[in-house]
């Protein structure tokens, strides 16, 4: 027999999560076709404006790759759009002249972003944000240009504006009501959250309607009807979406706002549903991906002939995707008529919670500050649950971190709201799966594909079903076992509780171990030398060996001494002086390293201070988690092909730099001219001279992780490259890993991101002076313990055994 | 059973290991943040590492060369590591220490 032919229009997140459940119920049932507008596969397009933030690419969020197509054989057209829909003769037509016939039809065409009828708002340098061409032409734009205009205070808008203000954007938010997302806040709420924003940096224009936008070419600025202008140069349209119900309307299928459908997601017309965003059920458009994945169950099921859950319609949630602020709401969230409400406000802790009671029951919450409970009340709404005395208590308490919310969820309770998963839905894949991860929770049920806001819970569901099997390891990169904390938590809550010493950290933040390991000791010692220069005091218990004794141990127990030799040159006397100390000492092996200098090894520990003290040269640092040397090329002083005086620029950053602590270790090179003989492509700052100018390039690597430098901007001076090579270098300081090389960092945080703060006047002179406080702090090891009898005491003498052992 | 001083227990600062040359042996000798001393033969039983000059955390001391992570007080390798170290007992007298060979 024949399968029946299914034709989709539309390849977006509704209408694709419905042929899922097509597939799931029977994958042999239809004979696929799906048409796209965008020449993408389908994506998750909540989370653009995560990748407008920087926190994921294009790449993260495709939800169904092409094999995906392929695999269930499915007959995928993208950038081809449905023109014409014969509904007698069931039947339709492509703007590509293709004509396709079905025997179902479903329309997943989702909407169109309204655009406001201004003049100009056609100019070059308007845009909407609802798909990845709008998303990259935003971040094309902020490349280029400074001052973004973001006309529409809602949810979209503030994402869009926060994503603008990553890219080093500086962003108006422009909003016609007098407080922002209206549709989800009440006014306090709203405000706290302008606080919030104002804080990251928005710019608010409250009351004001844009009258046109002006500009000769393209965009120059927008113009409101009061009469006042402000300059842009990118303007982002987000005052809301349209149900797309253009073609469904000139096909003759009834529309009103969205295309009218009843319970079964049947319109009209046989044979035709609609589905998601452009869809009308019981006078509502939905717009948030939780019902739209219900609406696509419920006709998954009835197309395949199972008529028995009618969709009924759907409570909606919403929660703002911002790093830093937490905002919830749900239901009917503002007072009216016949409702009472139960508000808790902390200013002190920026913390808002409102639930709105109807009849004795919740009916709407709105939370800012503290979401933790929203999976909760959302329940509660739909269950129609009365307040009982014991929720009017907690509600009133400071919500407790440490206390598991999972434990106390019910099975039927949803976790993930986007793709309605229970906790008990998930507790059951990880037994009987042996899931181990979220990613892998994720691929399995669904869970957190989505916004991703309930990866913590999934995670926490993952430590409650495992229990200690658990690996939380998986999920987060804690600083080490000893911790459940990552990184940037523990900084963190350095800085907030004004921690001081390494034990101080272990026990104010509940470390597992008494003393830590061999791991964490030194990444704290590390984070607190770098939030207190000058001020803390090096633990030398808490240091690898090499950093301790300042000297690179061997397989044997010796040690190697590296001195300076700036940027890789040296002397008559120089030499002399070593070749003498290395007679004197027995050195077993000297041998020229790779950062052009030279290694003397096979020392014992007791003898290292007493060469340090007749070599009365500099440390080499050849052993530390720091500037290690700048290599240089000969340059234009004798290389008939110089451009540029490398040598002396790499002496100037070597002695600039020296002595610095950093994540890990630091190597540079300067060359003159790009032939690079000093191999800058593979150096975490590596300089290219060219003619009038030098290149920078960081993050590179020749090491396990080989890698090519990234180009980070051109320069004119000397001055310039110690400048940017400076704050590049705190920034690194301050925001990476411990044991995190600058090509990983710069991987994982992005260049434009380093661009953004580092090109930033204002951030760079910070930088700069915090950088320069640190290097105020050190001073040369070597020379500290050829003066300090106590530490070469404590660090280099041996115990001696008075009484020999008869034998 | 010999008994040598190895000199003055105040010459230990805590989690800082010392190293002492006895007989034909070499130990390894640590003060734990509890004010204790204890004696370990001063080799990592995986690739022979000079312990006394390894982290110590706690009970444990980190070699220098693999991070190998054995306990000061028993001398046993933790997982997932295997091995024990001899271990020696230390005992304080008028400020003096004394290692039982």
């Amino acid at each position: 027999m024949e399968k029946k032919k299914l034709v989709l229009i539309g390849n977006g997140m509704a209408g694709v999560r419905c042929i899922e459940e097509i597939l799931k119920i029977d994958r042999d049932l239809f004979d696929i076709t799906i048409f796209g507008s965008e020449p993408h596969p389908n994506y998750n397009r909540i989370l653009l404006s995560t990748v407008l933030q920087g926190d994921t690419s294009i790449a993260d969020i495709t939800m169904n790759d092409w094999d995906w197509y392929r695999n269930n054989n499915i007959r995928l057209f993208v950038g081809e759009t449905v023109v014409q829909i014969d509904k007698e003769k069931q039947q339709l037509r492509t703007d590509k002249g293709r004509t396709v016939s079905y025997d179902e039809l479903i329309i997943a065409t989702g909407s169109k972003p309204f655009m406001l009828p201004v003049p100009g708002a056609d100019k070059k340098g308007v845009t909407a944000f609802r798909d990845i061409k709008d998303c990259e032409m935003m971040m094309e734009y902020a490349k280029t240009y400074k001052k973004a205009a973001v006309i529409g205070g809602g949810l979209l808008g503030l994402e869009a504006a926060r994503g603008l203000l990553n890219l080093g954007m500086e962003v108006d938010v422009i909003h016609i009501f007098d407080y922002l997302m209206e549709r989800q806040l009440d006014p306090t709420a709203s405000k706290l959250l302008q606080r919030e924003l104002e804080k990251q940096g928005m710019n608010f224009l409250l009351k004001k309607e844009t009258a046109e936008i002006f500009g000769e070419n393209r965009v120059e600025g927008v113009r409101f009807k009061d009469g006042t202008e402000i300059a842009a140069d990118l303007v982002v349209m987000a005052v809301g979406i349209r149900p797309n119900i253009d073609l469904a309307q000139e096909s003759g299928i009834a529309v009103n706002r969205g295309i009218i459908v009843n319970d079964y997601l049947e319109t009209n017309v046989p044979h035709i549903y609609a589905v998601g965003e452009c869809a009308e059920h019981r006078g509502v458009v939905y717009g948030l991906v939780a019902p739209l994945y219900e609406q696509g169950k419920v006709l998954a099921e009835a197309i395949c002939g199972i008529k028995t859950h009618p969709y009924e319609g759907s409570v909606v949630s919403t929660q703002l995707k911002v790093s830093g602020v937490d905002v919830f709401s749900a239901g009917e969230f503002m007072e009216g008529e016949g409702t009472s409400s139960i508000k808790v406000y902390d200013e002190l802790r920026g913390v808002y919670k409102k639930v709105v009671v109807r009849a004795g029951k919740i009916v709407g919450a709105v939370l800012f500050g503290d979401t933790s409970e929203g999976r909760k009340l959302l329940e509660m709404i739909h269950r129609n649950e009365p307040v009982s005395d014991a929720f009017q208590l907690s509600f009133f308490q400071a919500n407790s971190t440490t206390q598991s919310t999972v434990a106390t969820m019910a099975d039927t309770d949803v976790v993930c709201g986007c793709n309605g998963v229970t906790k008990g839905a998930i507790c059951q894949a990880i037994v009987e799966h042996g899931l181990r991860t979220v990613e892998e929770v994720r691929d399995c049920t669904n869970a957190s594909r989505s916004c991703g806001g309930c990866k913590g819970l999934v995670a926490e569901l993952l430590e409650y079903t495992l229990g200690e099997t658990f690996d939380k390891q998986a999920m987060k990169e804690t600083v080490c076992g000893c911790t459940t904390l990552s990184r940037d938590e523990v900084i963190a809550e350095i800085k907030a509780k004004k921690l001081k010493y390494v034990k101080e950290v272990m026990s104010v933040l509940g470390w597992k171990t008494e003393e830590g390991c061999s791991k964490c000791r030194p990444a704290l010692n590390y984070y607190l030398s770098m939030l207190y220069p000058g001020e803390y005091v090096d633990e030398l218990e808490s240091r690898f060996v090499n950093e301790r004794l300042h000297a690179n141990i061997q397989a044997d127990g010796t040690y190697s001494v590296v001195p300076r030799m700036y940027g890789g040159v040296t002397t008559a006397e120089q030499l002399r002086k070593i070749a003498d100390v290395a007679e004197k000492y027995n050195v077993p092996m000297i041998k020229l390293t790779g950062g052009q200098r030279i290694d003397l090894l096979g020392v014992k520990k007791e003898d290292l201070p007493r060469i340090w003290a007749e070599l009365d040269m500099p440390s080499g640092y050849a052993y530390a988690k720091a500037l290690r040397t700048v290599k240089t090329c000969v340059g234009n002083q004798f290389c008939r092909f110089g451009t540029q005086d490398s040598t002396a620029l790499g002496i100037e950053m070597e002695k600039k730099f020296e002595r610095l602590n950093t994540p890990h270790k630091v190597k540079m090179a300067v060359s003159a001219c790009p032939r690079n003989c000093a191999e800058s492509g593979i150096k975490d700052v590596g300089i290219v001279g060219v003619d009038g100018g030098w290149e920078i390039y960081v993050g590179g690597n020749g090491g396990t992780h080989l890698r090519a430098g990234d180009l980070l901007c051109t320069v004119k001076t000397a001055e310039e490259v110690i400048e940017m090579t400076g704050a590049f270098l705190q920034y690194y300081r301050e925001s990476a890993n411990y044991l995190e090389r600058t090509s990983k960092w710069v991987e994982r945080v992005g260049l434009e991101h380093i661009r953004e703060v580092i090109f930033a006047p204002e951030m760079r002179k910070q930088l700069l002076e915090r950088l320069e406080q640190a290097l105020r702090a050190t001073t040369d090891p070597w020379k500290e313990i050829v003066e300090t009898k106590e530490l070469q005491e404590t660090l280099f003498t041996n115990l001696q055994a008075k009484v020999p052992v008869n034998r | 059973m010999a008994r040598v001083e190895i000199g003055s227990a105040a010459r230990l600062v805590e989690r800082l290991g010392k190293c002492v040359k006895v007989g034909g042996r070499e130990l390894a000798i640590f003060r734990l943040s509890d004010g204790r001393i204890y004696a370990l033969e001063n080799r990592c039983p995986h690739k022979g590492g000079d312990l006394s000059q390894g982290i110590v955390s706690g009970e444990f001391v980190f070699c220098p060369l693999h991070d190998w992570k054995i306990s000061i007080k028993d001398g046993k390798v933790q997982a997932p590591d295997h091995g024990c170290v001899k271990t020696y007992k230390v005992e304080i007298e008028a400020g003096k220490m004394y290692i039982q060979l």
